[in-house]
């Protein structure tokens, strides 16, 4: 058994019938990091996970946690901690039952049932029913019972639903400390920003296909700003981003300037310096969540340069 | 394999529907057993009055028989539930991701639901069999009738009609692998077990064909076991001899547990 805990999916495929829903999917999750696994609603993302867990069986490719696929590992909650739903609880259960429930084949004695709710916070709730939990409850539930078995590798399913500021902030903070200690920290979420602060890489995907990955500070300088610059003047403002090479988007209205990699300082005194006149100079950061939704809807669809709002 | 055992048995007795059917089997067979063991004892006593119908014809024996393994015949929809639901809740509820998680060899998972559910029919089939040997004993004693309590062949019976309706719990989780939907089992269950197969036993008797088939149906399997029944004794059907009815029922269990593990639990669990 290999004691490295990289997550490896190898042009990974699923099918329900017609449905492509992972399409030769290839990446990888390295170990002591906390890896947002990002794509919108529908994109592939519980699948993929299902399919990294031996639940759904691939029609094509591999994916393996440590170089065993799921069913391989022996004792895999000692390896592998994941939480797919919220909602996978018994209601009529209680907290400190339901964990009981998997002590045994974990191999750690029950008393460690007490312990992982101690460590989510959940200690006062132990003997209450699940039923009656919240959705933040729920999930601090479901990321004690990935952590019963003290493993290397957790997969979160977007771990921040239904969690209040407070307790997103705590995640955060849990989350690094658990890549710290040099787990493998797999978090998947359909919004950029609600793991900005937490991610170290960023594995983005939509309509089952990478769309993106790298390094968290690698996908940031991929956000390019860009400027609106509007002039009556149409051949002095064509001259002048000629002039300056700067890179001029499509925008239809002549009069119209949308020039890529540049802020609206340089382009306000260059044309100031040129004796353009100006009617309107704006810049607009798309900012990460807009660079997202632009790779999202870039797969598919290559070349069109989806715009942020 | 001892790990996933141990969790199945937690799993059946942390929720509270165990207790409850096993407390309405214990109140229902009571019941029963009392209501019968008052009826067909006081036919026999008047089994010399013309015009009497066919129970009028039973042996004392037959009558403790009959009222002491009451529970087979009447109150294995309780244990055959516990089984069932004890696969079904698990996609009712999803758990079956966690439960896939903690033990992917799927095998071993439906084996260790198939013994642990057994092991808790043993106790349905003990609370349930006392209950009715309780009441009906009490209300024999009352009526000055033989109990037959102290003769070994009464104890086999009894001890029997534990066995078959640990069986029961058995078929349970068979009948829960193949059919998942947790109101569908409840409601296949209930009409299969209190009408279906009563009338079907009924209609193949009145064949003469029939009766060799109907003693192959779960339910007459399962009165086989414990080596009379009411249906029997009443003449409404011939039964197999107790060991072959336990390898029938075992094998509606099995069976059934294995068609589940190779098509619910085949399946992917999304």
């Amino acid at each position: 058994m290999t004691t490295d805990g990289t997550i490896l999916v190898d042009h990974l495929s699923k099918s329900f019938g017609p449905v492509r829903a992972v399409d030769d999917l290839s990446f990888q999750v390295a170990p002591g990091r906390v890896t947002g696994f990002l794509g919108p609603n529908g994109a592939g993302k519980t699948t993929t996970l299902r399919m990294l867990l031996g639940l759904v069986r691939p029609t094509s490719g591999t994916a393996t946690i440590g170089g065993q696929a799921y069913g391989e590992i022996r004792r895999p909650l000692r390896t592998v901690g994941a939480a797919l739903e919220a909602a996978s609880f018994h209601p009529g259960r209680t907290a400190l039952d339901h964990l009981r429930l998997y002590t045994p084949q974990v191999g750690v004695p029950d008393a460690r049932a007490g312990e992982v709710l101690e460590l989510v916070g959940l200690s006062a709730a132990a003997d209450r029913r699940v039923g009656g939990f919240s959705l933040g409850m729920r999930q601090r539930l479901a990321l004690a019972t990935t952590l019963l078995g003290d493993p290397r590798v957790l997969l979160l399913d977007e771990p921040a639903n239904g969690l209040d500021p407070e307790g997103i902030r705590w995640l955060r903070g849990f989350l690094r400390m658990l890549a710290a200690e040099g787990r493998t920290v797999l978090v998947s979420s359909h919004v950029l920003s609600e793991v900005e602060q937490t991610v170290d890489d960023v594995v983005i995907i939509a309509r089952g296909r990478l769309a993106h990955a790298s390094s968290l500070p690698d996908l940031a300088r991929m956000a390019r700003v860009q400027v609106r610059a509007v002039s009556p003047d149409v051949a002095g403002l064509a001259a002048l981003v000629e002039r300056s090479a700067w890179t001029r988007a499509e925008a239809g209205d002549p009069r119209v300037a949308e020039l890529w990699d540049v802020d609206a300082a340089t382009v306000g005194a260059a044309a100031f310096a040129a004796g353009v006149e100006l009617h309107e100079l704006t810049s607009r950061d798309p900012g990460l969540e807009g660079l997202f939704l632009q790779l999202v809807g870039s797969v598919d669809a290559p070349g069109t340069d989806g715009m942020a709002a | 394999m001892r790990a996933a055992l141990v969790t199945e048995y937690r799993k059946l007795v942390t929720t509270r529907l165990w207790w409850i059917l096993l407390l309405c089997m214990a109140v229902y067979m009571a019941f029963l057993a009392a209501a019968v063991g008052w009826g067909v004892s006081q036919g026999n006593a008047m089994g010399s009055s013309p015009g009497s119908d066919e129970q009028l014809a039973l042996a004392p024996d037959a009558v403790v028989r009959t009222v002491y393994t009451i529970a087979v015949t009447f109150g294995y929809v309780f244990p055959l539930l516990v089984g069932a639901l004890a696969v079904a809740s698990e996609f009712r509820h999803q758990t079956i991701t966690p439960t896939l998680l903690a033990e992917p060899r799927r095998t071993v998972l439906v084996s260790a639901k198939v013994i642990s559910a057994g092991v808790l029919g043993l106790v349905f089939g003990l609370v349930g069999t006392l209950a009715a040997v309780g009441a009906g004993a009490a209300v024999l004693t009352l009526l000055d009738q033989p109990t037959f309590l102290d003769e070994a062949s009464t104890w086999r019976s009894i001890a029997l009609s534990v066995l078959a309706l640990a069986l029961w719990a058995v078929v349970g989780v068979g009948f829960g692998s193949v059919l998942t939907n947790q109101v569908a089992v409840i409601v296949v269950v209930l009409a299969f077990t209190q009408f279906v197969e009563p009338v079907l036993r009924f209609v193949l008797a009145l064949t003469s064909w029939g009766a060799d088939v109907a003693a192959y149906l779960p339910g007459a399997a399962g009165e086989a076991v414990a080596g009379g029944s009411f249906f029997s004794e009443s003449g409404v059907s011939s039964l197999l001899e107790w060991w072959q009815g336990a390898l029938v029922l075992l094998a509606y269990g099995v069976g059934l547990a294995a068609i589940g593990r190779v098509t619910t639990f085949r399946r992917d669990i999304t």
